[in-house]
């Protein structure tokens, strides 16, 4: 037999999927917020029921005397006053004097469970009014009636709707996930819910596995029966009876309707807040709008409010709801006609996973006036499938499956496709759309009118209405099932199905499927043998749809939308305070034709306050010059040209290029070509294609590059073609030459051009500074081959430490007359060279290899030689000091 | 200076403030700039590597056979050879983690580092390209560089996928699919989101890129930042503090690839993204246009 079980793999499979996205929690309903604020006071009491039950109580307030409206607060069945301490402490920190206690039959109280009997818990709920009515911090309002709303979950919600029909003191009510009608919740359509009836019982007579241990029954309590726990004989037997048969009967029918709170609709007159749960197939949102309807009928404001969990799990929003009962307490009970109570209609919809922390997003969707199951209006789906005849198996079994207890949280995914549902073949027909031409959006129960044709006493049907995507996935919208009891009859009974009510978007393209099966897990269906015959009577599903709803904007945190501004306001700061304020010096007309002049230059190195790397620099350069900057390593002239370029920034003084100051990006660097400490070349792109790129990244026309003019100057031939990171130092480094000259810049600066360059090269270097000088355009050449600066440079600046020591023409320096170089026959002693260096008139003396140089100040050579014989020195020969070298040591030795 | 030009020269050009044709705003364009970074080793590389991936898992499917569905549940890889669609998004899920983080590290740590590292950040700067166009030229080319990986896997995935496995529906995880063609537009926003998501990453390398000569240094600084960052993301115990981590939101592109479209965690998640973004590039503007340029 096909179970069709790899579906539900896929859905195993799914679930396995959303563990894998999970960071963590799963279920966002958590607890009121405990902690923080004021102190709760509570006080816990036993206090007597109706019928001389102990109640086991607890009551809690912020303390103080002054009077303040109550709130009575209901459990949950099976559970007891513990439940719902949060909530409790939540709400007196509100304001509100709160009164729990534990059902008769549950926690420490003592009694017999009734199923919120009139008599017993209804009654029992009016003595906990006297109670709050005879307290002095309760607000009154007339004598022996306070303000008091009643709220509670499931059983506890119960409770509050029967209070407010039995009780006439009771203000305000907030049911949440409860029934209306006992009755059709446990046996809709004369069907035996047998799956949460036996959960419902068992959880009342014995503690389910996994359930919080029960507190011990408090000494005097009615000892448990093993068959019949805590319930009363009568709903015990009633119980037994309709489970063995697999059916209800009338009298049992008749008597939970009773005790349902459908028993009173006329009398419940007080505003109602109205949760309801999408996945719970125990009160289903039929029940709901049932008690919505009522009280609405009876004048009395009402909002529904249907949540994404239920009785069958998923995230029953806790402090979402818990948030809105407190709002809705406040408008009625402390009549704060400021507090809003929320939409009259609000829908929780799925609206896909969070893969960030696995957690369902949930968005609400609200509407004006709740529209009840049949939606403000209809869209009618044509379905097809001719007649079917398919089998109710003996015994039920194996049964179909839609919800079962705990699958809540999969019938909440249903919107993201997955689904737990499972149908048997051979035991279920199905009548099927077109695909949906657009999206259409399901609120409420969908109808369809079958006909139902067997031979036995009656056929049970369970129908579903299937969400079926274009590649044949199909999911049931909240996995609920609406089961129906249809007489037996061979010409067939026409009967109209409601389906269940659901909030559910089917997507433009896929299809409706109806399916009318004859098992469900949840349920009991006959257990004879037996075919069925099932056909449509008009093709035809009526589809409500609530065209008020709208989605409420997705809830974002604040600083979704508050960090990116606060970013660029960051940014802002940023930018704006880390500029030094410095103005833009004007340009100085009287220099415009002033290729360079340096005035007062500083620079201090890195983290240092006193150490120089230039100091007080200033010299000018005028056009035509070849200028040779010359110094020892450390002599700050790499530094100065770095400034000079724009690359660093001097701590003092300036510098002006054509009249322009020089600062980091100054357009007047266009007019620059530089070559400063080595080449800086793309290693990967050719050396042609490393020129061509670097003049396109200036921006300037192309033809205003000299391109051809540059490569001549490189003359590196074939290699122009290869990768840069094949080059050999030299030819790097005239291809950084030529590309200092790219469009004959008016400044060209060349920082040891001649590294590297083998003689003959240097020597056509030479001339084409020379050359490129002669045309009216400066250059400036700083180097340490002194001869080669001293062939080429028509002027100096020498440096030293920071500082400069002489500038001017080169025959000045080079050849002035005060420089003498003495040729001495042997060794000339340093007793003696000091000596020279004392004589008036002379400034320096040094030894050389061969001699001594000395730097004259007054005397003239022909006096000086005449001093050297006197002291004795064996002069040899004498002559002007010719070699720029020695110039050079001689200046620095000066200086120092 | 005492002594005159050899002889009265012309003026080679009249006197003016910058040369013929210079203008700041043209400087750098960033067609020149992409030229000067496309040749480069390293963009081949990833290029090669990111189309290459997809084929890998092309052969390893081959070879280990069509994914089952996985004991442990499954994940975009157990759908990964139901059709061209689903191929991508699983080539997208294996990358988002850690592949696609590092072609957008390198793009961005790499631009302005290398040229320090090569010299040629000085003649740029004197030519002179101003430093703030300097920067956001290579910042656009960087991220257009990163944007181009991010789709070329993908988009190699798409077509590779489709040969190998055929055209159709993006088979979801979870259940459910979605039609070929909304698939397509999903994976569009998961790409770009993908790529927003990285902007941070990119920030860091960018700005790190600034302060650095070392261009594996901006680049391993930024790789290495965003793994603290998801090592924090795993500890649980920092709560909603994780929120403010761009690594907490690294796969919410998975929110665009479910029956139906969930916007607030890419949301969150482009915020938190940008705003770091921002603040680094601002880092970097701020840094830089003031730095000394010594390499």
């Amino acid at each position: 037999m096909d179970l069709r079980w790899p579906r539900r793999r896929r859905w195993l499979a799914g679930a396995g999927a959303l563990a894998v996205l999970a960071a963590g929690g799963a279920a966002a309903g958590t607890a009121a917020a405990t902690g923080g604020g004021t102190a709760v006071h509570r006080s816990d009491a036993m206090l007597t029921g109706a019928g001389g039950v102990r109640l086991d109580t607890s009551y809690f307030t912020t303390g103080g005397s002054a009077r303040r409206p109550a709130v009575l607060l209901g459990h949950g069945f099976g559970g007891s006053k513990a439940d719902v301490r949060g909530q409790a402490e939540s709400l007196a920190r509100h304001g509100y004097a709160v009164l729990t206690w534990s059902a008769r039959g549950f926690g420490s109280s003592t009694g017999l469970i009734g199923l919120n009997a009139p008599d017993g818990e209804v009654a029992d709920v009016s003595r906990l009014i006297d109670w709050l009515a005879a307290r002095p911090d309760v607000e009154l309002d007339a004598p022996g009636d306070p303000r008091v709303g009643v709220t509670g979950v499931s059983y506890g919600g119960a409770v509050s709707l029967l209070a407010a029909g039995y009780d006439r003191r009771v203000d305000a009510i907030a049911p949440r996930e409860t029934y209306w009608n006992l009755a059709d919740a446990l046996f809709p359509n004369d069907v035996y819910k047998k799956l949460w009836s036996g959960i419902f019982f068992s959880s009342g007579s014995a503690a389910l596995p996994g359930s919080a241990p029960k507190t011990p029954p408090a000494a005097g309590a009615t000892p448990a029966d093993p068959l019949c726990g805590r319930f009363t004989p009568a709903l015990c037997a009633l119980y037994q009876r309709v489970a063995t048969a697999g059916r209800p009967d009338a009298a049992a029918r008749a008597r939970l309707e009773a005790l349902s709170p459908a028993a009173v609709a006329s009398r419940i007159k007080v505003p109602a807040l109205i949760v309801q749960g999408q996945s719970d197939s125990l009160f289903t949102l039929a029940q709901s709008d049932a008690m919505a309807m009522a009280i609405r009928a009876n004048g009395a404001p009402v909002a529904v409010d249907w949540i994404a969990g239920g009785h069958d799990g998923g995230d029953t929003e806790d402090a979402r709801v818990d948030a809105r009962v407190t709002a809705w307490f406040d408008r009625y009970l402390k009549g704060d006609t400021g507090t809003g109570t929320g939409p009259a209609f609000r829908v929780t919809r799925t609206g896909g996973l969070n893969s960030t922390d696995g957690s369902v997003v949930l968005r609400g969707a609200d509407g004006d006036s709740y529209p009840g199951l049949d939606g403000t209006n209809a869209a009618r789906i044509a379905l097809t499938g001719r007649a079917q005849r398919i089998t109710n198996p003996a015994g039920g079994a194996p049964p179909a499956i839609s919800a079962v207890p705990g699958s809540g949280a999969v019938g909440e995914l249903s919107s993201l496709g997955a689904s737990l549902s499972l149908d048997i073949p051979g035991q279920y027909a199905r009548f099927e759309s077109a695909p949906l031409p657009g999206s259409t959006h399901l609120t409420g129960a969908p109808t369809v009118t079958v006909r139902v044709a067997t031979d036995a006493p009656d056929a049970v049907l369970f129908g579903k209405l299937y969400d079926v995507a274009p590649g044949g996935k199909e999911v049931l919208p909240a996995a609920l099932a609406a089961p129906v009891r249809v007489p037996g009859s061979r010409a067939g009974s026409t009967v109209t199905l409601q389906l269940p009510a659901v909030d559910h978007d089917f997507a433009a393209g896929h299809r409706m499927r109806l399916v009318l099966a004859t098992t469900d897990l949840g349920y009991a269906s006959p257990a004879a043998p037996a075919s069925v015959t099932v056909s449509l009577v008009s093709p035809e599903l009526t589809v409500p749809i609530d065209s008020d709803l709208s989605d409420d904007a997705a809830a974002l945190p604040w600083w979704a939308w508050g960090l990116p501004p606060l970013a660029l306001l960051v940014a802002a700061a940023l930018l704006l305070t880390g500029r030094r304020r410095v103005r833009p010096r004007p340009a100085d007309p009287a220099l415009a034709a002033v290729p360079l002049q340096i005035t007062g230059l500083s620079k201090r190195y890195a983290k240092s306050a006193d150490r120089y790397a230039v100091r007080d620099l200033s010299f000018r350069v005028e056009p035509g010059q070849v200028l040779g900057l010359l110094g020892p390593n450390g002599a700050g002239k790499t530094t100065t040209l770095r400034m000079l370029m724009g690359l660093i920034r001097p701590d003092d003084g300036e510098i002006r290029v054509f009249g322009e100051a020089v600062r980091p990006g100054a357009p007047v660097l266009s007019r620059l070509g530089a070559f400063v400490e080595g080449a800086g070349f793309l290693p990967h792109l050719t050396g042609r294609a490393n020129l061509e790129l670097y003049w396109q990244a200036t921006g300037r026309p192309p033809q205003d590059a000299m391109l051809a003019e540059a490569l001549q100057i490189a003359g590196l031939g074939e290699a122009l073609e290869r990768a840069v990171r094949t080059y050999s130092q030299g030819m790097r480094q005239r291809l950084a030459i030529a590309q200092a000259m790219l469009g004959l810049p008016d400044l060209l600066i060349l920082d040891e051009p001649t590294n590297g360059l083998d003689p003959p090269q240097i020597r056509e270097m030479r001339e084409v500074l020379i050359r490129y000088a002669a045309a009216g355009r400066t250059v400036i050449v700083s180097s340490h081959l002194l001869a080669e600066v001293e062939q080429s440079c028509t002027h100096l600046v020498v440096m030293d430490r920071g500082r400069l020591v002489t500038a001017g023409p080169v025959a000045d320096i080079v050849g002035s007359a005060d420089t003498v170089l003495v040729g001495v026959d042997g060794e000339v002693p340093q007793s003696v060279v000091d000596g020279i260096a004392e004589l008036p008139g002379v400034a320096t003396a040094v030894r050389e290899e061969d001699g001594l140089l000395a730097v004259l100040d007054g005397l003239t050579p022909a006096q000086f030689v005449a001093e050297l014989v006197r002291l004795g020195v064996p002069v040899a020969r004498v002559g002007p000091h010719r070699r720029l070298e020695d110039a050079f040591l001689t200046l620095i030795g000066g200086s120092a | 200076m005492s002594a005159a030009p050899p002889a009265p020269v012309p003026a080679p050009a009249p006197p003016r403030a910058a040369a013929a044709g210079y203008r700041p705003g043209r400087t750098l364009r960033l067609r020149v700039e992409a030229r000067r970074q496309l040749r480069r080793r390293r963009t081949m590389i990833v290029a090669a590597l990111l189309a290459a991936l997809p084929f890998i898992l092309i052969v390893a499917f081959a070879i280990g056979g069509t994914p089952k569905d996985g004991r442990n549940g499954p994940t975009l890889i157990d759908t990964a050879t139901a059709s061209g669609a689903n191929f991508a998004a699983t080539c997208l899920f294996v990358s988002a983690g850690f592949v696609l983080v590092v072609p957008v590290a390198l793009f961005c740590g790499d631009t302005v580092a290398s040229e320090a590292g090569w010299s040629s950040l000085r003649y740029l700067l004197a030519a002179p390209v101003p430093r703030t166009r300097l920067l956001s030229v290579k910042l656009a080319v960087a991220l257009g560089f990163s944007a181009v990986a991010l789709v070329l896997l993908p988009a190699v995935a798409l077509v590779a996928g489709t040969v190998a496995y055929g055209w159709g529906d993006l088979e979801l995880p979870t259940g459910g699919a979605l039609a070929s063609g909304d698939a397509l537009s999903r994976m569009a926003v998961a790409v770009a989101y993908i790529f927003v998501n990285q902007l941070v990453t990119a920030a860091l390398a960018f700005w790190l890129s600034t302060k650095t000569d070392a261009p594996l240094g901006a680049v391993g600084g930024a790789v290495g930042l965003t793994i603290v960052g998801n090592v924090l993301d795993a500890v649980t115990a920092l709560g909603s503090w994780r929120d403010v981590l761009p690594a907490h939101w690294q796969f919410s592109w998975a929110d665009a690839l479910q029956p139906s479209m969930e916007w607030t965690g890419m949301l969150q998640g482009a915020s938190v993204s940008v705003s770091y973004a921002i603040v680094l590039t601002a880092l970097a503007f701020r840094g830089f246009r003031t730095k000394d340029v010594v390499s």
